[in-house]
């Protein structure tokens, strides 16, 4: 059984359709990248998996609950669900540890101790536990990053979203949290990932998803959707990205 | 010399309205904010009943003069069988609003904060309320400080406008004075001299309020 289970989702803000019909699955421990121009509903499709955007219509499996039934538990279902945002989204009021630490007592019901004991876990499995103390303002942007990671992680999700993690970044900062990705990835998280990174994923992912105005036009693994893209639009679309880059596919 | 031996004679008077004064600003203050939480939170996240409630509330306070409010309370209810002390009439229309301005100040806090910090509560399991208690509010009211202090400093003045409903708060009593002894320039400048030190140590204790609370990237050092 896939781990998670997308069928024909359909999701419309007013007039405007960003996801029409997209149906993909995931099995456990498989990572797999979304690329595609902007405002084609990539993190549309993200979000609809976490129900932040519930679909208007489809359905979403989690192994074997229903995300979009309506009688499911999204707090329950949601830890199970980590997301990674473009501008990190860490509480800007609250300590990196604390950050971490919030869901676990909040919501997950732990000590504060054993809490901030595990948070510092997973700071550490991100290299920050020297910056537990440090509020978001006082960490560059790779770190804050690294910190929505274990905020995410935390909470032992099922399954990653990762919405553009790098995409707001200085290019010297993103190589620290690609690492971080690549880490997991190795460690058999289930990830799934909106990033135009190619390199990482080439070295990861285990098929790639090329969305455009809200379909999936083509998914295949990164050595076919390289080096010989069935359709027009993803060939195209690749070579922008190469050129853009300055790497040969 | 003369004015000096009057003001020690009234100067029990005197201490008794700056006391008043105090008292009527602090309750106000503080009772105004435990309210306009509630209110707040009504405006932007209640149902379509506790929202119309909310904001009919705020219009109706901030709709009309304080001192129309004061007349209301003092003069108006005792007509409906309701009388009530000069001291208590001023705080119930001082308390309304307060809660009323100070909702509107937090609101400002709210809207100061992004969509993002909602989600990325949402997608670690916490509940709407969680949320708005562990994430929005805290962010919300650190940015309403320098509005609130603002509120505080409005209302030590305000409360001079008691004096019309019979409050012998520290306006009444220069008043008082200066009906007996003819002393008008000196009692009123001693008075203003009086509530600008008030001022002065309310936006000095927010001053210090703020630091207490500060957290790096809630300041305006970014924008330096």
């Amino acid at each position: 059984m896939p781990l998670l289970r997308v069928e024909q989702v359909r999701k419309s803000f007013g007039k405007n359709t960003v996801l029409d019909g997209v149906s993909f699955s995931m099995e456990k421990g498989e990572v797999k990248v979304i690329i595609g121009p902007s405002g084609t509903g990539k993190s549309t499709l993200l979000r609809c998996i976490n129900m932040l955007a519930p679909p208007d219509s489809g359905h979403i499996w989690l192994e074997n609950t229903e995300v979009t039934n309506p009688r499911t538990d999204l707090q329950q279902i949601r830890q199970k669900i980590g997301m990674v945002f473009q501008h990190f989204a860490l509480f800007k009021h609250l300590r990196a540890l604390d950050n971490v630490a919030l869901g676990l007592i909040k919501v997950k019901g732990l000590p504060k101790a054993q809490a901030q004991a595990k948070a510092m876990n997973y700071l550490a499995k991100v290299g920050l536990d020297k910056h537990a103390d440090k509020y978001p303002a006082q960490l560059s942007g790779g770190q804050q990053q690294r910190v929505g990671i274990a905020r995410a992680l935390a909470m032992d999700p099922l399954l990653m979203l990762f919405d553009e993690p790098t995409s707001a970044l200085d290019p010297e900062l993103i190589g620290e949290v690609l690492q971080v990705m690549q880490n997991l990835a190795k460690e058999g998280m289930t990830m799934l990932c909106v990033t135009h990174e190619m390199g990482f994923a080439k070295s990861v992912a285990h098929e790639i998803i090329f969305m455009e105005n809200g379909h999936i036009l083509e998914a295949n693994t990164p050595q076919q959707m390289f080096s010989n893209p069935q359709n027009e639009r993803t060939r195209s679309f690749l070579h922008k990205i190469a050129e853009l880059y300055g790497e040969t596919l | 010399m003369k004015f000096f031996l009057k003001l020690y004679a009234y100067l029990p008077d005197l201490g008794y309205g700056l006391w008043l004064t105090i008292a009527l600003t602090l309750i106000a203050a503080a009772i105004g904010f435990i309210a306009s939480v509630p209110l707040v939170l009504g405006v932007l996240y209640g149902n379509r009943f506790f929202r119309a409630l909310a904001r009919g509330f705020i219009t109706l306070v901030r709709g009309t003069p304080l001192l129309v409010q004061l007349f209301f309370i003092y003069y108006g209810l005792p007509a409906l069988g309701v009388k009530i002390q000069p001291f208590v009439a001023a705080l119930i229309g001082f308390i309304l609003n307060s809660a009323a301005y100070q909702a509107e100040y937090l609101k400002g806090g709210f809207l100061a904060i992004t969509t993002e910090q909602m989600e990325a509560a949402y997608a670690i399991g916490l509940t709407k309320w969680q949320a708005i208690r562990e994430i929005i509010f805290p962010q919300a009211f650190r940015f309403s400080i320098p509005a609130l202090s603002n509120e505080i400093i409005y209302l030590v003045k305000y409360t001079s406008v008691a004096y019309i409903i019979q409050v012998p708060e520290l306006l009444s009593q220069a008043k008082f004075f200066a009906s007996d002894t003819f002393f008008h320039l000196e009692i009123y400048l001693l008075i203003g001299a009086i509530y600008l030190i008030l001022i002065w140590i309310v936006s000095k204790l927010t001053d210090l309020l703020e630091k207490r609370l500060y957290i790096p990237g809630f300041d305006i050092s970014h924008l330096k």
